[in-house]
């Protein structure tokens, strides 16, 4: 789950990691009064919005004065802000945050992440703030710093002082930032982050560390402990059909093909877009129906896969283990009589009792739907009625 | 011969008079499974299944010297479990439960790691030794005895993998599910070692998926100490990136873990990688008979 950079900065201040003072709005009209509230000479004005690369694609600005934030403010407050992360479709921008500009000395990079070959959180500095880690680590991977962080001993002073090594930071500075990091590991453990990115860290003029932007997601699989961060997930930032699949336990993600695939399992699914795309067809999605399909599950998977117009054609590819295969297919035709499937629908059912599957399906001599052997001649058939 | 689990193997379930646990454990029984008993706080003293049932994992490695635990506890309290049952003795410890926050796991894979025992998955299908064991979920009946090991991270692909084997004419001799999520317990690596030193086991089957990179490290492990040959296949190919495709762990971070590393770094490891799901079995069948 992630959450706006507003809200990161909120739990960051939480753990005394200093922030700009900022506020939050949805309406420009009250952009100058914010500003006003905020105070300070000059401002920032930054779309919320769960993207990277939001400066480039023109959702932050820098206002010199009361009327340029007012100006911004309605200028990015509705833009559809299209980013490197965002995709060409872009994100409806419905809030903004203002923040009082600071003078900048300094720009770092920070993060904390799981690391999964070692199994430990993982910290990354590096004193190229404000650039694409990413881009750091392939042409200047001298520049970065890795540090392990045993859960069992956590966050140490030692670790600061690798880190301000690498910022190149006087002992002053090192005991500061030894105490920001402590309190971004803290937050990471405490509230089960699994992603700190902290970039830029910037050195006031006047030497003090600001995280002047804050990005943070966490565990979904943690969230039933934190009922405080669950309660920051924004629901508009999210596709609407995933959501919808969300709350009936089905694992959806959205393609842009047109071939829909309903399938039982995550691995199979992966690998059912993988053949449609083998055999010059394009998937329209990831669908996994969880280990046992059902009626219900095969009947909302047909009702989501349809609500994207692309969707010429279905393949359901299913391997029935504990549950039988017949069983199976008589949902599927339960599923088909309660939602209306105008696409041509190409079922492949192995494993147990796959004959009388395909037997129940060929009895019901329905139009549309179409039974594959294998799940090379399914995904051939599927591709071939998707071009019609 | 087989790996990690034998007819003579004995096996706790937790999480035993729960509903998947009792539904599964019964499965298991009919399969030939030697479950010893069960564990369920609380339900200490009563019978379960025709088993007996205990307040906790020591108390059930006393009573009845169980060796190998199944459990099927919910998220929030599986890794407790599975750090129970590291602490009681317990050698090898399949989880089933998916949605394990990860910093619990963290914790108990050290602490796992610390008592000397094997951890498989969690989030997976467990452990099947073809008509003789089956710990966990996956339908018995599939896995016709034979001579091909299979360490696979997902569970119907593990199934639908081993159909086409047994299609092919082949058979296997051990199946493990290694799990989909970001911290699991025994990788490629140990169990292609086990499956090496197996007299029955003539090829390995590795069913890998994209996120991570343990598909890569199991490429340099089996070109330096793999003499048998191994079969791959790769899911994802078709991923996107930064989408956490159903299994907490297969998401493409960045440009990392992507399925065309993976399938590459295997190829260098002179691995038969099976273009598509489907060709699986033929891949094994040819081979097998290069053999």
């Amino acid at each position: 789950m992630n959450i706006h950079e507003y809200q990161a900065k909120q739990i960051f201040a939480d753990f005394g990691i200093p922030v700009q003072n900022g506020k939050i709005i949805e309406n420009a009209e009250n952009a100058i009064s914010a500003a006003k509230e905020i105070g300070g000479k000059s401002w920032v004005v930054k779309a919320q919005i769960h993207a990277g690369g939001r400066g480039k694609g023109g959702g932050v600005k820098f206002a010199k004065d009361l009327e340029a934030v007012g100006k911004y403010a309605h200028e990015i407050l509705g833009m559809n802000l299209v980013t490197h992360q965002t995709g060409p479709e872009g994100k409806l921008v419905q809030k903004v945050y203002i923040v009082e500009a600071v003078d900048i000395k300094e720009e770092y990079y920070l993060s904390i992440l799981l690391d999964r070959a070692t199994e430990m959180p993982v910290i990354i500095a590096s004193a190229e703030g404000g650039m694409d880690i990413e881009k750091v680590a392939a042409e200047m991977p001298e520049k970065i710093v890795k540090i392990q962080i045993n859960p069992l001993i956590g966050f140490r002073s030692f670790h600061g002082r690798m880190i301000a090594k690498t910022f190149g930071l006087n002992a002053d500075l090192t005991k500061k930032v030894t105490n920001l990091v402590a309190s971004l590991y803290q937050i990471y453990v405490q509230k089960d982050a699994n992603m700190i990115e902290v970039n830029p860290l910037v050195l006031t003029d006047d030497d003090e560390f600001i995280a002047l932007d804050a990005k943070v997601g966490f565990d979904d699989n943690a969230m039933f402990k934190h009922k405080e961060i669950a309660a920051m997930r924004d629901f508009d930032e999210e596709e609407p059909t995933e959501l919808e699949a969300d709350k009936y336990g089905l694992s959806y993600v959205k393609l842009d093909g047109n071939v829909g695939c309903v399938v039982n399992g995550a691995g199979l699914a992966m690998s059912t877009m993988d053949i449609v795309k083998h055999e010059n067809g394009e998937p329209a999605n990831f669908l996994d129906v969880g280990g046992k399909a059902t009626a219900e599950t095969v009947a909302k998977s047909f009702e989501i896969i349809l609500k994207d117009p692309n969707v010429k054609a279905i393949f359901v590819n299913i391997f029935g283990g504990i549950v039988r295969c017949d069983r199976i297919a008589n949902g599927i035709l339960e599923a088909t009589q309660k939602i209306n499937v105008n696409v041509p629908l190409v079922i492949r059912l192995d494993g147990t009792n796959a004959k009388e599957a395909s037997e129940i399906l060929k009895k019901a001599n329905i139009q549309n739907i179409i039974t594959a052997e294998s799940m090379s001649d399914g995904a051939k058939k599927v591709v071939a009625a998707a071009r019609g | 011969m087989s790996i990690l689990v034998n007819k003579n193997s004995k096996i706790i379930v937790q999480g035993f008079t729960g509903k998947e646990g009792s539904f599964h454990a019964e499965q298991c029984l009919e399969y030939g499974t030697n479950i010893v008993g069960g564990v369920t706080p609380k339900k200490g003293g009563t019978t379960h299944l025709a088993k007996p049932v205990f307040d906790s994992v020591s108390e059930a490695v006393i009573a009845t010297g169980a060796n190998v635990s199944l459990i099927f506890v919910p998220p929030a309290f599986a890794a407790e479990a599975i750090m129970e049952a590291a602490d009681a003795g317990i050698e090898i410890i399949v989880c089933i439960t998916e949605g394990i926050p990860v910093s619990d796991m963290v914790i108990a894979k050290r602490f796992v790691k610390d008592k000397g025992a094997t951890l498989i998955g969690p989030n997976c299908p467990g452990i099947i030794t073809a008509e003789e064991t089956k710990i966990g979920i996956m339908p018995g009946y599939v896995f016709k005895k034979g001579n091909v090991g299979l360490i696979s991270k997902s569970g119907t692909l593990t199934y639908e993998a081993a159909n086409q084997i047994v299609q092919a004419g082949f058979g296997i001799t051990t199946a493990v599910g290694i799990g989909g999520d970001p911290i699991i317990g025994a990788s490629y690596i140990e169990l292609l070692q086990l499956f090496e030193a197996d007299n029955e086991t003539e090829a390995i089957v590795l069913i890998g998926e994209i996120g991570g990179e343990l598909e890569i490290k199991a490429a340099e492990f089996i070109k330096e100490n793999i003499s048998k040959p191994v079969v791959a296949f790769i899911a994802g190919q078709t991923a996107p990136k930064g989408k956490r495709m159903g299994h907490a762990g297969a998401i493409i971070a960045g440009s990392k873990g992507t399925a065309q590393e993976k399938i590459v770094a295997l190829q260098n490891a002179g691995v038969t990688v099976s273009e598509t799901p489907a060709q699986i079995g033929e891949t094994v069948a040819k081979v097998l008979f290069k053999k």
